[in-house]
């Protein structure tokens, strides 16, 4: 019920904050949303829609920081096999 | 798709969990609030990569399934009335009543349509001038957005033909509900992604402390969903108790303001019952008196009266995490999707129909290998 899902903005229609309207591309299918609640929105940006809304605008940087995470995690991982191996 | 498929990779999700076996050291409960993510749990046997002594919880966050049978019971007469278009999501329509659902009264005749956006229903309503369009409108905080838009934009339009019948409820005081109750077992939450990009998160700055439980903010992606449950087992492991944002690429503490402006405007916030919980204070919303017009309660003369859940259905219990859905006798056999006793085997996201659509083959095949 509360499925959102990320697109990108291809085009926007309408002037007035409250009417304005994205054709959205979720990959390859494309479908209409009000960006009533995102007016920083621009095209080119990803929102996620859930029922037909535009909820948030996705942040790039903050969208990468679960796989600096993983990496920085697999360095852990290098440096204690190291250590491990130097104590042994 | 781009913020889809990375976060479903199968290597970095086995990483994850070999990070959460490493971290865990004791037994915690944890439950996911939001329908949404009990179903990616179940579809992508998250929990079974997870350490024996953590459990996972299915939480109330199926809107679908916590409306109660009152409100079904009231869709349905309205449905069943000549002239009447009876609009909502899918799901909704299969949802049993105390006698029957609206799928029934479709098929006997009755004018009822699904739609993807409250928005799409103003439309049926501006099309057909002359018949009452009613939108059948549930669903959590973020779905209220969508529905105050109709409401609000209906009342812009002077559309007279227009009407809700709502059955909104909010987060939060379900959180309270479950945590205050004696019989609950749960030690930390994975909060719903997307109910808080919506409200953001503050409000959950005092229950974590009242109730010295972690809260972590979480997506519905596997990776997401490891990320939250890796999360709260740290704060868990470290005697933390701790409001954290593991989603900060779609949720910011504030939320959505101009949605919640909107929200503010058309709702007020009442008492609501949950279907298999009872009533929880001012745990929903109703419309505001400014829009009192679109309710369709008052507009079709509807009373109340009270009626009695199945006794042998148990998903008041597995709502509140206090029973796993194949601890039920009736799962699976008097109760299917296609005969459901209770509104957890209905929905999609109820946590019955996830279990009975994933894992019944697994568990039968299990039992006969023993």
């Amino acid at each position: 019920m509360c499925l959102a899902i990320p697109g990108k903005i291809e085009s926007i229609s309408g002037d007035e904050p409250m009417l304005r309207v994205g054709r959205i591309n979720f990959g390859g299918v494309f479908k209409e949303a009000s960006l009533a609640y995102v007016p920083e929105a621009q095209v080119g940006d990803y929102v996620i829609v859930h029922v037909g809304f535009a909820l948030s605008r996705l942040d790039e940087d903050e969208a990468h920081k679960v796989f600096e995470y993983l990496k920085q995690m697999d360095e852990l991982a290098d440096l204690e096999d190291i250590t491990n191996a130097k104590t042994k | 798709m781009k913020y889809l498929d990375e976060y479903r990779d199968a290597e970095l999700a086995q990483k994850f969990a070999r990070e959460i076996h490493r971290v865990t050291t004791r037994p915690w409960v944890i439950m996911e609030v939001c329908g949404g993510q009990t179903h990616a749990i179940v579809k992508f046997g998250i929990d079974e990569l997870l350490p024996k002594q953590i459990t996972l919880v299915h939480g109330p966050g199926c809107p679908v399934c916590v409306t109660p049978l009152e409100i079904i019971d009231k869709a349905i007469e309205i449905a069943a009335r000549p002239g009447v278009i009876l609009t909502s999501f899918g799901d909704m329509l299969r949802v049993p009543g105390s006698a029957t659902d609206l799928l029934s009264v479709k098929a006997r005749g009755g004018d009822v349509r699904i739609v993807y956006s409250p928005i799409d229903a103003l439309k049926v309503a501006e099309q057909n001038p002359t018949r009452e369009v009613v939108f059948f409108g549930v669903g959590f905080e973020t779905t209220a957005p969508a529905t105050a838009m109709a409401v609000y934009q209906a009342a812009q339009r002077r559309l007279q033909n227009f009407s809700m019948l709502i059955s909104h409820v909010l987060v939060p005081p379900a959180i309270e509900a479950l945590m205050s109750s004696p019989d609950c077992c749960v030690q930390g939450f994975l909060a719903a992604g997307h109910v808080c990009a919506v409200v953001g998160y503050e409000e959950y700055f005092p229950l974590a402390k009242k109730y010295r439980v972690p809260i972590v903010v979480t997506g519905f992606e596997p990776l997401d969903i490891l990320h939250g449950v890796l999360m709260t087992i740290q704060q868990l492991e470290d005697g933390r108790a701790e409001v954290e944002n593991q989603y900060a690429r779609a949720v910011r503490r504030e939320g959505n303001q101009p949605a919640q402006e909107l929200v503010r405007k058309v709702f007020k916030i009442i008492h609501r019952k949950w279907r298999g919980i009872g009533e929880i204070p001012l745990s929903g919303l109703g419309l505001a008196d400014e829009f009192a017009a679109f309710d369709a309660e008052k507009r079709f003369g509807l009373t109340e009266h009270h009626v009695a859940e199945p006794k042998e259905c148990l998903s008041g219990l597995v709502l509140q995490g206090l029973k796993k859905p194949l601890e039920c006798p009736a799962f699976g056999a008097k109760c299917t999707p296609e005969h459901p006793l209770g509104a957890t085997m209905v929905s999609s996201e109820g946590a019955c129909a996830a279990y009975y659509r994933y894992r019944r083959r697994e568990d039968k095949e299990m039992a006969g290998a023993r």
